[in-house]
């Protein structure tokens, strides 16, 4: 199947106040289909967004992209100018923030809002764009969108902010949206209309999407296939139901494992990961989760196949010497 | 399609950010009536050649002669009528006030907002010469400039908005550098708008209020300085009437005590026009800022 966007190797550094680079994203290759939701898991600090923000071309300006491709509907997005990006951006390719709150201009109404990139990218006259910009309001749900237009941001809720955020996003018929935590700054009742409604949406316009979150429970109710992302590298990809039936990696297993149910008994114990996300985890060697893991042993940080990527099946692979193939299993003294 | 219903939030009043700020400012009794006092002037100012009884510059009367019923405010050294050119003086003042607000006003927003969103060298290059500007004594580089530029009324409009731009460029830069990271910003490069639509339609008219309270201030302190550099002599030259060198006869004590006609009307017509400016620029201060809950 051809994929609609597809990157290979995408490595991005940061300068520090040392000028000193550091690799924050190590080589990610991942891709995303045609009319799919590919959810990117893991914690705060492991690269999630920075991937989001490199393949948008965003990095702020102490960051780069190192090396790696990121072909987006057959094009290379890597080198494109910025005029040729701004094409792209907005038209085909869309990002939604976390904070709904600060997305929208404080100084505009939703209707100049809304109307600005379809009069940009689409060419609208004013009026096109408002007949536009109502019916866009009218998907996401809006009540009363004629009124709704003349509003000022600081006259709407958080969920009717994000609403409006994702009428913006979708204005353009973009091919690929890229939620960056979109509701986390909302109510969980709030969050989970938002979430139906951009999934009916998605599906509807026959759209694909890249949710990053680090809510497993969002995953499972969104996602078609799941990659986890541990300090700058994927460690796991699968689809969703590998994911949660037969999770791989020992870190994927102990996400889980922090997840409370509401079938727990009272008196269990949430289980949470010991020690945090490396530092500096460039300069590791081997698994950059030895440190944190269960069944860490010698090879895991020096072992010859540490840094391998194993198939668990078709779908479904894992960064992590546990699942090396038979044939090398005498690598590892690992259990 | 959709499994939602809408959600029904009742719509508050409408209470546009403009219409707050106006609500706000009108609670300054102060701004008000400096406001209304400051548009009575430019009023007067503007219609100067259909109320002003005489020629501003012609001898309409003997040498400073005191106020009598031909003349309301009396004459001046050279016998012409001080009520006319104090209109005309009036003009020539909020004129060069103005312009050069303006002028200094528009560079300052310039720079500041490439500054602060491009950074880098380009920032490093402004604020270099922004610090320059600003470390030369202030009065001292202007009369300097008006030295080498002959003064005259152009002259010194371009010497104080080639100036005063610095405290404009750095209260730009410094709130666009905050405005750049925010959500919104980031949100319409993500609709891949075009960086000067960005620059000039989604962060400028973020940042307008703190530029119009500065230019309140560079506004009354242009007039000032007009009125210095005129009664220097380096400003508007005679026989144009300018607030500042209407002020040029009161370099005698005896004007001083016994002539008072003479500087009282201009002298006092500066410090109330720079009072009421700056009460205008307070007032829209506290009205401005969002924060406010008042």
């Amino acid at each position: 199947m051809k994929h609609l966007l597809d990157v290979q190797n995408l490595s991005v550094a940061f300068r520090g106040d040392d000028r000193r680079e550091r690799t924050v994203v190590d080589r990610v290759s991942f891709h995303v289909n045609p009319g799919e939701i590919l959810c990117i898991v893991g914690e705060s600090g492991c690269g999630k967004s920075v991937t989001a923000l490199a393949i948008m071309d965003l990095l702020s300006r102490n960051g780069r992209i190192t090396e790696g491709s990121v072909r987006f509907d057959g094009r290379e997005l890597i080198g494109m100018t910025a005029g040729e990006m701004d094409q792209i951006r907005g038209s085909k390719m869309t990002m939604v923030f976390q904070d709904a709150l600060t997305s929208l201009n404080p100084v505009f109404t939703v209707g100049r809002q809304l109307t600005e990139s379809l009069r940009v990218h689409q060419g609208l006259d004013k009026k096109e764009a408002a007949k536009r910009a109502v019916t866009l309001l009218e998907k996401v749900g809006l009540p009363d969108p004629a009124t709704m237009m003349k509003k000022f941001p600081h006259q709407l809720s958080g969920g009717q902010r994000q609403r409006v955020m994702i009428a913006i996003a979708l204005s353009c018929d973009p091919k690929l949206l890229i939620a960056d935590e979109p509701t986390t700054a909302l109510d969980v009742t709030i969050q989970s209309q938002i979430m139906s409604l951009t999934r009916d949406l998605i599906h509807e316009l026959n759209m694909s999407m890249i949710l990053i979150t680090h809510d497993l429970g969002l995953v499972a109710e969104m996602a078609d296939r799941v990659i986890v992302m541990y300090a700058g590298q994927i460690v796991e990809t699968a689809d969703v139901y590998s994911l949660f039936h037969t999770p791989a990696h020992p870190y994927t297993k102990a996400l889980m494992g922090a997840v409370p149910s509401i079938y727990d008994s009272s008196d269990r114990q949430l289980a949470s990961i010991r020690g945090t996300v490396p530092e500096n985890y460039t300069e590791l060697s081997g698994c950059r989760f030895a440190d944190r893991c269960d069944h860490a042993c010698e090879d895991c940080r020096s072992g010859a196949k540490s840094e391998g990527t194993f198939s668990v099946s078709a779908e479904h692979t894992v960064r992590c010497i546990l699942y090396a193939p038979e044939s090398d299993k005498e690598v590892t003294s690992c259990v | 399609m959709l499994k939602l219903k809408p959600v029904n939030i009742p719509s508050s009043p409408a209470d546009t950010y403009n219409r707050q700020i106006l609500r706000r400012f009108l609670k300054h009794r102060l701004a008000v009536v400096s406001l209304i006092f400051l548009g009575l002037i430019v009023l007067l100012a503007i219609l100067a050649p259909v109320i002003a009884p005489y020629d501003p510059n012609r001898i309409t009367g003997g040498f400073s002669q005191a106020p009598s019923y031909e003349h309301w405010l009396g004459t001046d050294q050279s016998g012409r009528d001080v009520l006319s050119r104090l209109l005309y003086g009036t003009r020539i003042s909020l004129l060069v006030g103005f312009m050069a607000t303006l002028i200094s006003t528009v560079i300052g927003v310039i720079l500041g907002l490439l500054s602060g969103y491009f950074g880098g060298w380009l920032d490093m290059v402004i604020m270099r010469i922004t610090d320059m500007v600003m470390s030369f004594p202030y009065i001292l580089l202007v009369l300097v400039a008006a030295a080498i530029f002959e003064p005259g009324l152009v002259n010194i409009i371009l010497i104080l908005g080639f100036v005063d731009w610095p405290g404009v460029a750095r209260l730009v830069r410094g709130n666009v550098l905050a405005l750049r990271e925010t959500n919104f910003v980031k949100s319409a490069e993500v609709a891949g708008m075009p960086k000067g639509y960005i620059l000039f339609s989604e962060i400028l008219p973020n940042t307008v209020a703190p530029i119009l309270v500065y230019a309140t201030s560079v506004f009354a302190l242009s007039i000032l300085d007009e009125a210095a550099l005129s009664y220097l002599g380096m400003g508007v030259t005679l026989p144009t009437a300018s607030l500042g060198n209407m002020l040029n006869g009161a370099e005698s004590i005896t004007i001083l005590t016994s002539k008072p006609w003479l500087w009282i009307p201009a002298g006092s017509l500066i410090i109330l026009l720079a009072l009421s400016i700056n009460f205008i620029g307070d007032a829209l201060r506290d009205a401005a800022d969002p924060t406010s809950t008042k």
